[in-house]
């Protein structure tokens, strides 16, 4: 299984990771190989057989539905690179 | 004994009742030896001003007559823990001036105890790797050195900081996560042991995550007896994470004396691989051996999908990673490189603040979960995962733990394995069967190689069995003697 470096530039896309065409070369060699490692999946019998999704067999625990926590703006706001008037502040978004 | 950094915790706390020295006395030993071993590179943040206050006051509590359980015991905490108010990490530039407003379960746990934090540990950045050489802090060193030759070795990964700082005598304990033998691993590699419990068995809020259906907390500590002690104060349910288990947390040290006698170890053929160090064969033949000298019945048992559990592991925790390392956007906490609009800002801040090792895995897991490949790849492992599974189950009808290698190598030099990311990836061959199926596990150390570096065996239990896996550990650690210390933890001046 390989891919190519189209395909590396659409998931680092997908990712929001920047990648220089220097990186793209690096990487579509070294996912090829992981992705290599990772076919040998195909192998295995799967048919009939469930996807495992917990490894521990248990009902989740409920709780009474009040309110726990909160009123902590300026905790949450402690370590926001840029904030103002008790908001996160993003680069504009909107026209 | 003139040397407080090398008691055992237990030998510590005794110590500390019968006012043999103080809270104060031990904690400065363990500063002292850590300003001494400071080319090691355990710490990422050290905590020694707060350590010296905290040790004040557990002296005062053994004074009252009211010292907590594991009070005055100076340990290292993985930088993976949340730390109210302490620089949280988890080894990378993105996370870096990051002061969590609340404290890890774990972490809160063993303060609640009385123990005292000297230090966040190095580890590979957000845990992923298996040599601390993927840090953005740098390089962990191994205290350990082959005989006549000087080369730094890896002390093994993720929890790299961790292991090195118990084994180098810096710390009585310390703090790990295992997600695929990042407790485990590490503990081979510096010769000391670690366990990673089920699945479950401790809270992971607070704790970075990396891949949520796996990461497990667990202690590391000299000896099968402290490990013990620290497990029991990590250990518990918490309601602040939903897989988080509820029952109660035993004794841990009850047991530990009443050997194998009439239990039944099995050995799995399929982890006889190709590749394998000849030395590692030979401790675990030993190790078998030592079993079966103490009175354990030993059986040949079978884990057949042994083979494709790496594979399983590389769909699986990137997919978790790539999910969870969504939140690390510059925009709520963490580095921000400003772009010229807000998808610029997130890959250009996700650019800088990652590693190589980290972008790499965040993309595999993208690309696993992308359209027209979720299935063929991530439920294609999910269902595999679950053979895997069923072949634990299926092996723990004919015995009641396992023993297998801890890992295929001593520790390697750095640099050593860095030609292809899946030769690195090798490393945990051994430990990922039993994350993938949620069973605890642990690595105990029983010799040295031929070039003297400590060899690791590993025990694999029933879910929530960790007691048994105790009493064998104990048993394993009577028969094997292990006494050897790194020689070179010290630099020469």
């Amino acid at each position: 299984m390989s891919i190519d470096k189209n395909a590396v530039t659409k998931i680092a896309r997908l990712a929001r990771i920047k990648v220089t065409e220097d990186e793209k070369e690096v990487l579509t060699k070294e996912l090829s190989s992981i992705l290599t490692m990772i076919a040998e999946l195909d192998k295995v019998n799967t048919d009939g057989v469930e996807p495992l999704t917990s490894v521990v067999q248990m009902q989740l625990f409920e709780r009474e539905d009040v309110v726990t926590d909160g009123g902590m703006q300026d905790k949450i706001l402690s370590n926001a690179p840029e904030q103002a008037a008790g908001f996160f502040v993003v680069p504009k978004v909107v026209e | 004994m003139t040397n407080l950094t090398n008691h055992t915790i237990a030998s510590a706390l005794a110590g500390l009742r019968k006012k043999e020295f103080t809270a104060v006395e031990l904690v400065d030993a363990h500063i002292k030896a850590s300003e001494a071993a400071r080319h090691l590179n355990c710490f990422i943040t050290e905590t020694f001003d707060t350590a010296r206050e905290q040790a004040k006051a557990s002296d005062e509590r053994y004074a009252k007559g009211t010292a907590l359980p594991l009070d005055g015991i100076p340990i290292a905490m993985k930088d993976l823990f949340c730390t109210e108010g302490v620089q949280t990490t988890a080894a990378s530039r993105i996370l870096e001036g990051f002061k969590p407003p609340y404290e890890s379960t774990v972490s809160g746990n063993l303060k609640k105890d009385g123990t005292i934090t000297l230090g966040k540990a190095n580890l590979d950045e957000f845990a992923m790797g298996s040599s601390n050489t993927t840090s953005g802090y740098g390089n962990v060193i191994n205290p350990w050195k082959r005989k006549g030759d000087n080369k730094d070795l890896v002390p093994g990964g993720s929890s790299g900081g961790s292991a090195a700082a118990v084994s180098a005598r810096i710390a009585m304990g310390a703090t790990g996560t295992d997600t695929g033998g990042s407790i485990r691993q590490p503990a081979a590699f510096c010769g000391i042991t670690g366990i990673k419990p089920t699945y479950g068995r401790c809270s992971r809020f607070g704790i970075v995550a990396f891949a949520s259906s796996l990461d497990q907390a667990g202690p590391f500590a000299r000896n099968t007896e402290d490990c013990a002690l620290l497990l029991k104060s990590m250990a518990g349910w918490d309601p602040k994470d939903s897989t988080s288990v509820n029952r109660p947390v035993p004794d841990y040290t009850a047991l530990l004396k009443s050997g194998v006698k009439g239990l039944k170890v099995g050995v799995p053929k399929e982890y006889r691989i190709d590749g394998t160090n000849p030395e590692i064969l030979e401790m675990w033949d030993k190790g078998v051996q030592m079993l079966k000298d103490a009175g354990a019945e030993i059986v040949s048992v079978s884990l057949p999908h042994t083979a494709y559990a790496l594979q399983t592991y590389y769909v699986i925790a990137p997919a978790e990673c790539s999910s969870n390392l969504a939140r690390y956007d510059g925009v709520r906490f963490g580095k921000r490189v400003e772009g010229d609009n807000l998808i610029d800002t997130y890959e250009k801040t996700r650019a800088a603040g990652f590693g190589k090792e980290v972008r790499r895995r965040i993309l595999i897991g993208t690309y696993v979960l992308s359209a027209g490949y979720y299935d063929a790849y991530y439920n294609k492992a999910r269902k595999v995962r679950k053979l895997i599974w069923q072949d634990f189950v299926n092996a723990y009808q004919k015995c009641d733990v396992l023993l297998t290698p801890t890992a295929p190598t001593p520790a390697f030099a750095i640099g050593e394995n860095t030609q292809d990311p899946v030769t690195m990836y090798l490393n945990d061959v051994f430990t990922i069967p039993a994350s993938m199926a949620g069973m605890p596990g642990m690595s105990i150390p029983i010799g040295l190689s031929g070039d003297g570096l400590p060899l690791g065996l590993q025990l694999l239990g029933k879910p929530f069995d960790e007691e048994t896996m105790f009493r064998v550990s104990q048993t394993l650690e009577d028969a094997a003697q292990f006494t050897a210390v790194p020689s070179n933890f010290v630099k020469a001046a």
